[in-house]
């Protein structure tokens, strides 16, 4: 389990990293580590030149405000994890990064590197896709700003260039009368999950429902988003809706057997999760909307 | 006064150095040595056409590469088929490098001996082999239809079948008021310790030696492998056993091909060679175990006494059988668990599949044998409408009727199987109180009325521990007071510096503080068998009690002579020899090593004390007749047969009604290991256990596909249950029957917590369900379609 040979650089400014990057066909970006190393380290990858952006300072920023939280492609999992302004601004980012791996691996492992991963058996890439966020990526030739829809074209493919580099990626904040869930089911504590699911519901000020949208972990080719407003006419949460906003999901999702679970269970788990998560995210907004009145009075 | 030592929760002395990381394994041994890599059959069976070195032997910093072509004498002959049967009829074992065949996926084809791991790898990729692919037999079902052989020779692919029984089973089934079948599954898993298998060597051409490190159970099985392949004598051989991580039985089992290939190449080569073993290589190409399909036919009279079993089973053995029938010989005998059965018949076939071979992973054989038993007792129950435990307590061999032979039968050591003692009824009854057994059927209705499924289980075991045939203690008395002791089984984490110190604290009245133990290094000991069954306490905690009993009564007669008393009149406390009543007349330990040994040289203030012209009565040779320079005692246990532990499991799992997840509200364990010489060392081995027990239950399976390929050869896909998916508490209580077998009334703890785990929770998920459970592990996927399968099959009844 030793990685072919490679060449290792790393750069202490953006420009030189993208020069170099621009410079190597068959390079690979270190920033964190988590997915890249074991599979160089097994052999499944082999890669020309390995580019460490651990060294750029400019790259492992966080900066939040209230448009919602940017940060730099070194910023730790964890390090979002622990800032007190990212959970107050857009509370869905801690809420799913508590189901990310374990600590160590947090401690290590980079957002960005794990959005632009692509897996859709991460959790970071669904909440990416389910709060819109912007991907920027830098080459020599300049820079773009890319959505969900312009990101992921495939499983574990995005469509950044060979010679571009993300760099940041912006996380709106979380509108007024919204409220926030995540759950997943794993086989063991910090696993890959069978299913996970986040969602952000709205209501108006009779705490009826306005939006409902859910992202899904683990059950689809490209990380998923999906409305499921219409599964609740008359914005009412009854069992009836929550059951009937589960099969709507289903009808978007694709879940697949592997040695860990069958399709049928999976299902059953995109039912479950999607009435737990988004009552839990129903009671996230009647509760944020209550202590803000309180707050304003 | 010294307090006792052993019974005493004595903090494990080895734990500073283990926790810090200061442990030395065999990959932090010779920095810089060359090392070796594996090339592996990607395929499960096929011929090889031809192996292509040339694209190796150009590339920088590369040594040696060998093929089965490079293999003289003994080391081109089979490996050793450690254990034979008369029942194995067709043993077959692998070479050390594939003869013309691969027979599983990860099966050793080439080697690469580099300048480090990283060039060895490349040059393995480099060798271009051409296979010529042959049908795969997977699985029990895929080799009892045979329509494709593992072994052209082996008919049937059937290494062995074994039969053995007593009493008239058909015609007990015949009349026995109550029948039933069952037909139950355990898959495959594995021991998985943390460190991986790992062997460094290095040949003296000066001195003709060659020094052996491995991370292994048995320093003496491995020196004798490879003295014996290499064409060595025993005496040119060391084996030194390093820090250990981890065991679990998959490294009882030498030679490995790259334990013989190692020392070869050091040999060939004069320079210090290295192998350690990486995860994915643990998972293709050391041992497996449990995977078997039962079957069970049981008579029994309305109170659930068993009159008549007929136990069938089919043991998947992998591709070789180099261990011999161990594993399938311990299930058919240990089924018989706590239970007194007048008629039993049992029967296996050991089956070959294109899998990793089958050897003995930590319980060996029992944790399917006590599934199946478990099983009928609950089956037997939920028939006459009874309670689990009395249907139990209604087959219990009774505390009067020890020793308690099960008929004819041997055990795995080849000895009638005669339970030595135990208090089985009480056990139960301590069991009982511990899960609160008379309390659960309000909980149960309680948790109901909440909408929450729970279940109880409760499984019995018999553990057969400490097998023969011997172990060796040695103790020496150092002049500066230190006690150094040796025994040649090995250490794999267990605590042997701390269990083993706290015997001879005890028995030689030592310092606890001043024993220092080695264990596993031939230099020291070279006569011993190894660390497995649950025998080093028994076997080696014996022999060091008997060793520690020699080394006292030449510190006593040499105590005697030089405090002129009577041996009779003196007592050892804390390293010190007094007259009792007398404390001021007194002589350290190290001051009769100093006596015991007359120099004719002062080298230092110790050895001047001891000049023969210092010391001695002039009348008297310097060395008293029948005497031996040093302070030293050395004996050996060797037992007839091995003695019997027990204990009872009992679980209390809630079962998700949405999502069918499996979650542990209680754990409790009762059991009896005799004497308990370190109880916070057996409580860690229950924790131990019953953590490997739970990923044997809800966990772990080698998931091999048609085409045995392993779809899941690595931590993240083999799911050992994390510290999080482990009971936080487990409730334990400890009964006390001596073994009358051995010098300390000890018996094995090792295994025990992993033994009755799978029976237990297929036992509570069964409660907590309503539906029958036959095949372990169960993850909530499966319970889920268990759950789809059995409410539609109600819906056909009602239809009906």
């Amino acid at each position: 389990m030793k990685p072919a040979p490679f060449t290792y650089q790393r750069p202490s400014t953006l420009a030189q990293a993208l020069t170099a990057y621009a410079a190597a066909p068959d390079a690979k970006v270190l920033a964190g580590g988590q997915s890249l190393i074991p599979l160089l380290s097994m052999r499944l990858a082999s890669i020309e030149q390995l580019i460490d952006i651990n060294g750029i300072d400019e790259l492992s920023s966080i900066t939040v405000d209230e448009s919602g939280v940017r940060f730099g492609a070194t910023v730790r999992h964890s390090e979002l994890l622990s800032h007190p302004e990212v959970a107050k601004v857009q509370p869905l980012i801690p809420a799913a990064l508590h189901h990310v791996a374990h600590p160590t691996i947090r401690n290590r492992g980079t957002t960005c590197g794990s959005i632009v991963h692509a897996d859709a058996s991460g959790e970071m890439p669904t909440v990416f896709a389910l709060l819109d966020g912007v991907l920027t990526v830098q080459s020599t030739r300049g820079t773009r700003q890319l959505s969900t829809a312009d990101l992921f074209i495939g499983a574990l493919e995005t469509s950044l260039e060979h010679d571009e580099i993300a760099t940041e990626v912006f996380l709106p904040a979380l509108p007024v009368n919204r409220g926030v869930a995540f759950d997943e089911i794993a086989r063991r504590h910090g696993d890959y999950a069978l299913v996970g699911v986040g969602a952000i519901v709205g209501i108006d000020d009779n705490n009826s429902i306005t939006s409902v949208r859910a992202g899904y972990v683990s059950v689809s080719e490209v990380p998923a988003a999906i409305d499921l407003t219409e599964a609740f006419p008359g914005g009412v949460l009854s069992d009836e809706a929550l059951a009937a906003a589960g099969e709507l999901a289903l009808t978007h999702l694709e879940p697949e057997a592997d040695i860990h679970a069958t399709i049928h269970y999976r299902e059953q788990l995109v039912r479950v999760l999607t009435k737990r998560v988004v009552t839990a995210a129903y009671a996230d907004a009647v509760a944020r909307r209550k202590s803000s009145r309180e707050e304003s009075s | 006064m010294t307090t006792k030592s052993i019974g005493e929760p004595i903090k494990r002395v080895e734990d500073a150095r283990l926790v810090t990381g200061k442990g030395r394994y065999s990959d932090d041994l010779m920095p810089g040595a060359l090392e070796m890599a594996v090339l592996r059959s990607p395929l499960a069976h096929a011929k090889i056409i031809s192996i292509d070195i040339d694209p190796v032997l150009d590339v920088p910093g590369v040594h040696a590469v060998y093929t089965y072509d490079d293999l003289e004498g003994p080391l081109a002959e089979p490996l050793p088929l450690l254990i034979p049967h008369p029942d194995l009829t067709h043993g077959r074992t692998q070479y050390a490098l594939a003869n013309g065949e691969v027979n599983y996926m990860g099966e050793a084809v080439a080697v690469v001996v580099a300048d480090n791991r990283y060039i060895a790898e490349d040059a393995v990729n480099r060798i271009v082999v051409e296979y010529e692919a042959l049908p795969v037999v997977v699985g029990v079902d895929g080799a009892r239809k045979a329509d494709n052989l593992v072994h052209e020779d082996v008919p049937g692919n059937v290494a062995a079948r074994m039969e053995q029984g007593f009493g008239d089973v058909k015609k007990a089934l015949k009349k026995a008021p109550n029948k039933l079948t069952l037909d139950l599954k355990i898959e495959r898993s594995a021991a998985s310790p943390m460190e991986g298998r790992g062997t460094v060597a290095r040949w003296d051409q000066d001195l003709k030696r060659l020094s052996l490190w491995s991370s292994t159970q048995t320093s003496t099985g491995v020196r004798a492998a490879v003295a014996s392949k290499l064409g060595l004598d025993l005496g040119q051989v060391d084996l030194i056993t390093p820090d250990v991580g981890g065991g679990f039985g998959v490294k009882i089992m030498h030679p490995w091909p790259e334990e013989l290939l190692v020392p070869l190449a050091a040999m060939n080569l004069g320079k210090p060679v290295k192998f350690t073993e990486d995860r994915r290589e643990h998972f293709i190409s050391s041992a497996h175990e449990r995977g078997q399909e039962q079957h069970i036919e049981v008579g029994f009279d309305d109170e659930g006494r068993i009159l008549g079993l007929d136990f069938q089973f089919w043991h998947d053995h992998g591709a070789y059988t180099p261990y011999g029938l161990i594993v399938p010989i311990i299930t058919s005998t240990q089924f018989l668990g706590p239970y007194k059965l007048p008629a039993y018949h049992v029967v296996f076939e050991s089956l070959y599949t294109n899998t990793v071979i089958v050897t003995p992973y930590r319980g060996a054989g029992r944790p399917q044998a006590v599934f199946a038993m478990e099983r009928t007792m609950d089956a037997i129950a939920k028939h006459l409408g009874m309670d689990r435990a009395v249907v139990r307590q209604n087959n219990f061999i009774q505390p009067e009727e020890f020793p308690y032979a099960h008929g004819d039968l041997n055990f795995q050591d080849g000895r009638p199987l005669v339970y030595d003692s135990g208090n089985y009824p009480e056990l139960m009854e301590k069991a009982k109180n511990l899960v609160g057994w008379g309390e659960y059927e309000a909980f149960r209705d309680e948790a109901k009325a909440e909408g929450r499924k729970v279940g109880i289980g409760i499984a019995c075991y018999v553990e057969g521990t400490g097998v023969g045939p011997y172990e060796g203690g040695h103790v020496r008395i150092e002049t500066n007071g230190k006690v150094k002791v040796a025994t040649g089984l090995t250490s794999q984490g267990q605590g042997h510096e701390t269990a083993f110190a706290q015997i001879v604290a005890d028995e030689l009245g030592a310092k606890f503080e001043d024993v220092e133990i080695v264990t596993g290094d031939t230099r020291r000991m070279p006569y011993s068998v190894g660390t497995f069954a649950s025998r080093a306490a028994v076997m080696s905690g014996s022999a060091i009690a008997l060793a520690s009993r020699k080394a006292r009564e030449k510190v006593l007669r040499l105590a005697a002579d030089a405090l002129e008393v009577s041996e009779d009149d003196l007592e050892i406390n804390d390293s010190v020899v007094s007259v009792k009543g007398a404390p001021e007349t007194k002589i350290e330990l190290g001051t009769l090593a100093v006596l015991s040994n007359p120099l004719r040289y002062a080298f230092d203030e110790a050895s001047k004390a001891a000049t023969q012209f210092a010391v001695g009565d002039p009348t008297k040779p310097p060395i008293p007749d029948g005497e031996e320079p040093g302070l030293e005692g050395k004996d050996f246990y060797s037992p007839m047969r091995s003695t019997f532990a027990s204990g009872i499991h009992a679980v209390i799992v809630e079962t998700d009604p949405e999502t069918a997840e499996i979650s542990i509200l209680k754990y409790a364990v009762v059991h009896d290991c005799g004497t308990l010489i370190n109880p916070m060392i057996v409580e860690g081995q229950i924790h131990g256990g019953v953590a490997q027990g739970v990923g044997g239950a809800l966990y772990e399976r080698m998931e091999y596909d048609e085409n045995g390929q392993l779809q899941n050869a690595s931590f993240m896909d083999f799911l050992i249950p994390y510290v999080t998916e482990v009971p936080t508490k487990i409730d334990i209580d400890h009964q006390v029957t001596p073994s009358p077998l051995n010098p300390l009334g000890i018996k094995g703890a090792g295994e025990a917590g992993v033994i009755p785990t799978a029976a237990a929770f297929a036992a509570a998920i069964e409660d907590a369900e309503g539906i029958t459970i036959t095949s372990m592990p169960i993850s909530p996927s499966e319970l889920y379609d268990l759950r789809l399968r059995d409410s539609s099959a109600v819906d056909e009844r009602t239809q009906a």
